[in-house]
């Protein structure tokens, strides 16, 4: 088990620098993934005030580092391919606060690129994987049949019409945060609840409007120890608490289709934060679907396990509510490439350091990152300051 | 209907031949482990309930195929172009009498999310495929 005693020593030992998005998402067929991985690496390290050559640690998921670092054109000292679906970024940051606190590099360097709209080559599936051997034979394949399941199993446990009613205040609440970021996908395009029950089926019980853009993205972080931090261009951001963790692969191994893995990776960032759940300003939760960010929410500790759909109601996480999240617009109406969850990290960094524009809280001070990898499979969590 | 594209087809792995061999034959064969009595889906190498002793910790047991239904999708949008003649199809979780969750499909029923109901009542059929493995799906008993 993590041993929160140390851990609590390396809160705050390293902090976020640099945050950057690829120069253009949504259909960008002109760009390959590694491109998005690039632009976003400059741009990250630029608001870090950092170059390439300043890079000791390099972290990056669906792809290997051997591939990224070459095309960057770098030769890192420590590296970690970490890919265990959307979360693995948000993972990564509790492994480059490791790796810096404990010595192996000074500035690590996340990258994530995926077109997942406009890709020239399929995503390569394992054919021998217990998944693809019992689950993809029936039609069971990817994420939204999967997702569709689980939140399924939970209106049956607890309610299908206030199941259904907090699903469309998720999506509607997202799309007005949307509006307000002009990177979003749908930042002219409004939504409203008539607009998500019409929307159609992609998997009963998710409308279109339950699920996720997907688009081609890239996005990247920088960061460093506190004593280089105090040199950071546009302000740093301090890392204060993380956790991780996976309980299943498919979703017919899930232990409980309504419980993830944030019952243990939310509590465990807090703690090692000494936060409390009512101290937290913003919480940036990926939403690969509605249901996502309900179970999300109740997992992390947000509210006890079937009160999501209370704890959303009113449009309580919109604009002017007084549980701001997914500010961004969420990976249903801002981005989503298909691994969202360094998306979750920048707009953290970038409410807490002011400068998230018109979509920008007031007395942002800690934030919750928090990523969920594969079919509900896997979790990270990352608890973030000012400095 | 054209339907070009084939379908993901189960590639048996050599702790699982049994299972994908007892389908052909319309029987359900499942792990269970000697010590704790413990059933387990997907087959193993080892019993998860008793990973110590190893493969001797195991022995197959027919399954009667009875289930409940545990949770279900209705498939609108197609995952993958195999399934395209399929739409709307219905994916399940069952849950069998020898409580272990098989992933499947629902099938003799209108898909529409009127006709199922969690807890339902279900029995095993057997999907042959001339060319490929056989697939265990589930009808309301």
């Amino acid at each position: 088990m993590p041993n929160i005693q140390k851990l609590k020593n390396l809160s705050g030992k390293a902090h976020i620098v640099g945050v950057g998005e690829s120069n253009k998402l949504g259909k960008v067929p002109e760009k390959s993934p590694l491109a998005h991985h690039s632009e976003a690496a400059i741009n990250a390290l630029d608001d870090a005030g950092l170059e390439l050559s300043d890079v000791d640690a390099l972290f990056t998921a669906g792809w290997s580092t051997l591939d990224v670092a070459e095309y960057l054109g770098i030769q890192p000292r420590y590296t970690d391919s970490t890919s265990v679906g959307g979360s693995s970024f948000v993972i990564h940051v509790a492994h480059a606060l490791a790796a810096i606190a404990t010595g192996y590099c000074e500035v690590a360097l996340i990258t994530h690129g995926q077109s997942g709209r406009s890709d020239r080559v399929p995503i390569p599936r394992n054919p021998g994987t217990p998944m693809a051997q019992y689950e993809a034979p029936y039609g069971i394949i990817g994420p939204p049949v999967s997702y569709a399941m689980a939140a399924r199993r939970y209106m049956h446990q607890y309610g299908e019409d206030r199941t259904r009613q907090a699903m469309a205040e998720i999506a509607v609440s997202t799309r007005k945060w949307a509006n307000l970021n002009p990177m979003a996908y749908f930042y002219d395009k409004p939504t409203t609840f008539d607009d998500y029950h019409n929307s159609k089926w992609v998997a009963w019980p998710f409308h279109l409007l339950d699920c996720c853009l997907v688009t081609d993205a890239g996005a990247a972080i920088v960061i460093t120890t506190p004593e280089r931090a105090r040199d950071a261009k546009n302000g740093s951001v301090k890392i204060l608490g993380a956790g991780e963790g996976h309980d299943h692969s498919g979703i017919s191994q899930m232990p409980d289709l309504t419980r993830a893995f944030g019952r243990n990776t939310g509590p465990q960032a807090l703690e090692m934060a000494g936060v409390s759940h009512s101290d937290i300003d913003l919480a940036m939760i990926y939403d690969s679907f509605t249901y996502t960010a309900l179970v999300s929410l109740e997992n992390l500790g947000f509210c006890a396990s079937g009160e999501g759909p209370d704890f959303v109601a009113s449009q309580r996480t919109a604009p002017g509510g007084d549980f701001p999240m997914n500010t961004n617009g969420g990976g249903l109406s801002y981005t989503h490439p298909g691994m969202y969850g360094i998306f979750t990290v920048v707009e953290a960094a970038r409410q807490l350091r002011g400068q998230a524009g018109e979509r920008q809280l007031e007395d942002c001070n800690l934030a919750v990152a928090h990523g969920t990898g594969g079919l509900l499979s896997s979790t990270g969590t990352v608890v973030l300051g000012v400095d | 209907m054209s339907n070009v594209t084939p379908k993901p087809q189960p590639v048996p792995q050599p702790e699982s031949d049994r299972y994908w061999e007892g389908l052909q034959n319309e029987e359900i064969w499942l792990q269970r482990s000697k010590a704790t009595g413990k059933y387990q889906f997907y087959p193993r190498n080892f019993s998860i309930s008793d990973p110590e002793t190893g493969s001797d910790g195991i022995e197959w047991v027919q399954a009667s195929g009875n289930a409940e239904l545990f949770t279900f999708a209705i498939v609108h949008v197609a995952p993958q172009m195999g399934f395209v003649g399929d739409l709307p199809y219905i994916t399940a979780l069952v849950q069998l009498e020898e409580d272990v969750i098989v992933p499947t499909n629902i099938v003799g029923v209108t898909p529409e999310p009127e006709s199922l109901h969690i807890g339902m009542a279900l029995k095993a059929v057997f999907e042959h495929d001339p060319d490929g493995q056989t697939l265990l799906k589930f009808t309301p008993a």
